[in-house]
């Protein structure tokens, strides 16, 4: 694969590929690095490193340890489950080409977890702050039913070109790491507490933090849908109250590493003029 | 009494509109998934959902005609009712999903766009630039979102389903399942367990399909005692993109908007591609059957791509087999607009541009046909009676099976784009015959608890023996690539009896290994490695049904090929002496289809698969024979079709619309 010839590329290529992963073996736990080495082959990305990693179970100095723990889907970056941060940067490991990575550094690849979300165990991690994201921007269409009711209302070209691109975002967090006022929100279950108390007591906390480009692009999208934006006051009020658009410091992290490539930053700039328009609409029907 | 719930395993597109369907009925639903939902398999489907649409229909497009295609295109092992329901329920299906906001593409008059997808002739097929699965599940994902905000439904996600949990008169009354996180095992009581988990592609190590479609799932309840059809049955989707973790799938719709496949005509011909002349080039898929072109359905299109390389040595490689699927003499943005999603996949993973340089690929396999064996009830006009209970309901009473781990709609080959439309058409038809089966039986609350203390269990000494196995033992990653490699060798594109029984003892022997793995991870904190052992293990009893079924097929039917078995060409050239032989063939394909027009049903019998044939409901179209690219197909097609007139007249005092769609 890759343009340059094979036996220019064969030099290249080490034998070995040496791992560096920082581990923690749950929440609230130290963390603590770990080498691993593993075989090279043609066409590897970061999952097949981390799969020879799970079954040698065994780090470069010879010491067994137990596999580590990583979240994995599609692989074809279409699912957003793996996502973590890799020669310091936030992206999906399917996509994370050994090649690729060998040529900034030959050396050592460094797979450490998303540090905007609780660790749950080495690089898996928590995002269900960002599902719960969703719910308050409520993003769906509030269709009557599932009865047969015809076809829905008819979209321009224009239209789906603008929202399909939106519609693409795989919650895999990689906005949110990226940007400066997400920050992370770690709670620990207190003694005793119920699944339901501890849920409720988490949500609050996420209440009060950003929501994130991902939700604002996602209410965008809704509100721009004939139906969908029968709930546009809805979202706008989450979308204007604490953790809102207000919280967005214009740093513009989000829209670079989007590995979608979705234009999250027009649709943050769309929610601000929104914004603007409902605040006033409120002083007025006040 | 206490309240009814159902328990929908699986969040992808059968289970996902399955829980909103159930949860528009009123009843409540735990959604248990190994993943969040949003991320489950169906994202990775591309190319698009079939149905009629207003424009087919005036081109002479019904129903029944994709009714036919899917029967024709399936050789005809599907029971006729439920095939045809889906194909009269899919306009509505798609009607749906417009007013769920799936952002379908439009033409430039705001109508939902269609193109056209392997085995019919019409496009049928709506889009959403080529990540329509994606674009589908979170649709649904959305309604499921609004009803969990509500209260009606409650997530489960990073659980593994254990099993199913029968009373003492063998009915399904819930399930015992295991949280990934914190590794406790509990039981969810449920009036009714949907099952919604996908095929089994993992099985074969490396396929199109996601790390989670191992198909233990499915194999747990096979366990249990439900039935597993058709498990032979593997589509090897003919175009994907080999990598070292996952084969890639490069969509039907690279086809669909034109895509041509091609390899040179010389041998081992080193010029890059596009400095290859026209006439130099061997379109073979559109040489060898002029009326579909490279549309053909997949299993023939795998064969052939599959015999350019291996058999006649035209891989366009050297170093590995493949052959080029060329866009490249379509627009960029029209191809961007259509195919956008698997070109940045293609561009991402080769690091090559498919717009300007022709795309190498290769057939993986895809799809499970097969599943769990599920039960319909007819109505009169023979689709299904809407609001029985008795529909997609496994061998064991309120075990419910939809979507891919049933084995319900596609026969021996899927059509392109119609697997989307079985998954939601399956997912949204069950909630009124769950609500009837629901009301006809006692609550599975009111249950002695002993009864699910029991399930609970037994799994849990599952778990302790596999932690405690830590010494000297067996590593289940390096099993899986083993099964994995025998699975691929022995029963994808071409099959031998003799292969075939070698691969089922050695399977049956991994098997017994795979009984002694030990753990590198014994811990009880998201312990990957346990739960990867316990679906290791549960694959084994359904790559023994998919085993055992293609050895005891002994003929070709669809994705299943066996040369030793296959229909012959014709092969005299004097039309006396032709029409003789097609007399002949037909003969011989009557026997064949009174021997082999059968599912074949497994049960499992504790340590393997016991295989029974089936009879297969074909009251609506007579079976007739798939003659894609046969030499005589003409003069086959000819006695055939004098043959079912023949009958047609016999039969005419029985008024019945039965021969005669074609």
């Amino acid at each position: 694969m890759i343009a340059s010839g094979p036996e220019a590329d064969q030099k290249r290529r080490p034998s070995k590929i040496n791992v560096r992963v920082l581990r923690q073996d749950g929440p609230g736990l130290p963390p603590y690095w770990e080498r691993h080495q593993v075989d090279y082959e043609p066409d590897m990305n970061v999952i097949s490193v981390l799969q020879k990693i799970a079954a040698q179970a065994r780090t470069s100095e010879g010491k067994s340890v137990t596999p580590v723990a990583w979240d994995c889907g599609c692989l074809e970056e279409v699912c957003g489950s793996c996502t973590m941060v890799i020669n310091g940067r936030v992206r999906q490991s399917c996509s994370a080409l050994v090649d690729r990575l060998f040529e900034d550094n030959p050396e050592e690849i460094e797979l450490r977890p998303m540090t905007k979300f609780p660790v749950v165990r080495d690089l898996v991690i928590d995002r269900s702050r960002l599902f719960h994201s969703l719910k308050r921007v409520q993003a769906w269409v509030p269709v009557d039913g599932y009865y047969d009711m015809g076809a829905g209302p008819r979209i321009s070209r224009e239209a789906q070109e603008q929202n399909y691109p939106l519609s693409q975002c795989m919650s895999c967090g990689c906005c949110l790491e990226a940007c400066p006022q997400f920050n992370k929100v770690e709670l620990q279950r207190n003694p005793g507490e119920s699944d339901e108390d501890f849920t409720k007591r988490k949500e609050a906390a996420y209440e009060s933090e950003f929501i994130g480009a991902h939700a604002i692009s996602q209410a965008m999208l809704f509100n721009s849908h004939p139906v969908a934006k029968s709930l546009e006051k809805e979202r706008m009020e989450t979308i204007t109250s604490t953790g809102g658009i207000q919280a967005c410091g214009n740093a513009q992290n989000c829209v670079s590493v989007c590995p979608k490539e979705i234009p999250l930053t027009t649709s943050i700039a769309r929610a601000g003029r929104a914004a603007t328009v409902y605040a006033f609409k409120k002083i007025f029907d006040r | 009494m206490a309240s009814n719930r159902v328990l929908v395993v699986g969040g992808g597109l059968a289970g996902l509109s399955a829980t909103m369907k159930l949860a528009e009925l009123g009843i409540p639903v735990d959604l248990l998934s190994l993943t969040p939902v949003k991320r489950s398999h169906s994202v990775c489907a591309q190319g698009g959902i079939n149905s009629v649409n207003d424009q087919t229909r005036q081109q002479g497009d019904n129903e029944w005609n994709h009714f036919d295609d899917t029967i024709y295109g399936g050789d005809f092992l599907q029971n006729q009712p439920p095939v045809k329901e889906m194909a009269y329920w899919a306009p509505k299906v798609i009607d749906l999903m417009d007013r769920l906001g799936v952002t379908f593409n439009r033409t430039p008059e705001g109508f939902i766009d269609r193109r056209r997808f392997g085995g019919t002739l019409y496009k049928r097929t709506a889009f959403a630039g080529a990540t329509t699965g994606q674009q589908l599940l979170y649709a649904l994902d959305e309604q499921v979102r609004r009803h969990e905000a509500a209260g009606l439904v409650k997530k489960y996600e990073f659980w593994d389903f254990l099993g199913p949990i029968l009373d003492d008169g063998g009915r399904c009354v819930g399930a015992v399942a295991q949280d990934m996180v914190s590794m406790q095992i509990r039981s969810f009581p449920a009036d009714a367990v949907v099952v919604a988990t996908g095929g089994c592609g993992l099985i074969y190590g490396r396929s199109t399909m996601s790390v989670f479609c191992t198909g233990s799932a499915a194999s747990r309840c096979f366990q249990a005692g439900a039935k597993y059809g058709n498990g032979e049955f593997i589509q090897v989707h003919p175009t994907a993109i080999p990598g070292a973790d996952k084969l890639r799938l490069m969509s039907e719709s690279a086809r669909g908007e034109g895509g041509r496949v091609w390899v040179p005509r010389k041998p081992n011909d080193t010029r890059p591609p596009k400095s290859i002349p026209e006439s130099e080039r061997y379109y073979f898929l559109e040489e060898r059957f002029p009326k579909y072109g490279n549309l053909v359905p997949r299993d023939i299109a795998t064969r052939e791509i599959f015999n350019i390389c291996v058999n006649e040595g035209l891989s366009v490689d050297p170093s590995r087999m493949c052959v080029y699927l060329d866009l490249t003499h379509i627009s960029r943005a029209e191809l961007d607009r259509k195919l956008g999603g698997i070109l940045e996949i293609y561009e991402k993973f080769q690091g090559v541009d498919p717009r300007d340089e022709p795309m190498k690929i290769f057939p993986a396999v895809h799809y499970s046909m097969g599943g769990l064996w599920v039960d319909y009830e007819a109505n009169s006009e023979g689709g299904l009676a809407p609001g029985s209970p008795r529909n997609q309901c496994t061998s064991i009473p309120g075990l419910y099976a939809i979507g891919e781990c049933d084995y319900q709609y596609h026969g021996a080959n899927r059509l392109g784009a119609n697997s989307l439309l079985s998954c939601i058409f399956s997912g949204l038809f069950i909630g009124p015959g769950i609500v009837n089966w629901i009301k006809s039986n006692k609550a599975s609350a009111d249950l002695p608890k002993s009864v699910f203390e029991r399930a609970v269990g037994v799994e849990e000494a599952r778990h302790k023996k596999l932690l405690s196995n830590t010494s000297g033992g067996e590593n289940p990653y390096l099993i899986h690539q083993e099964l994995g490699d025998i699975m691929t060798r022995s029963a994808t594109v071409v099959r031998y009896n003799d292969q075939l029984t070698d691969a089922y003892s050695k399977v049956t022997q991994m098997a017994e290994r795979a009984a002694r793995c030990s753990l590198a991870d014994t811990g009880n904190w998201t312990n990957q490695n346990v739960i990867f052992t316990k679906a290791l293990q549960d694959m084994f009893p359904v790559a023994e049904c998919i085993l055992k079924g293609a050895l005891m097929r002994d003929e070709s039917r669809g994705a299943h090929y066996k040369p030793d078995f296959s229909m012959p060409s014709l092969t005299s050239t004097d039309p006396a002496a032709r029409h003789r032989e097609a007399e002949q063939w037909c003969d011989a394909f009557d026997e064949n289809t009174r021997k082999f027009l059968k599912s074949s049903v497994c049960t499992w019998k504790g340590n393997e698969p016991d295989l029974k044939f089936e009879d297969i409901d074909t009251r609506l179209l007579p079976p007739r024979p798939r003659l894609y690219g046969l030499v005589g197909a003409e003069v086959i097609e000819q006695v055939w079709k004098e043959r079912a007139e023949a009958k047609a007249r016999e039969k005419a005092s029985a008024p019945k619309e039965l021969v005669g769609s074609a």
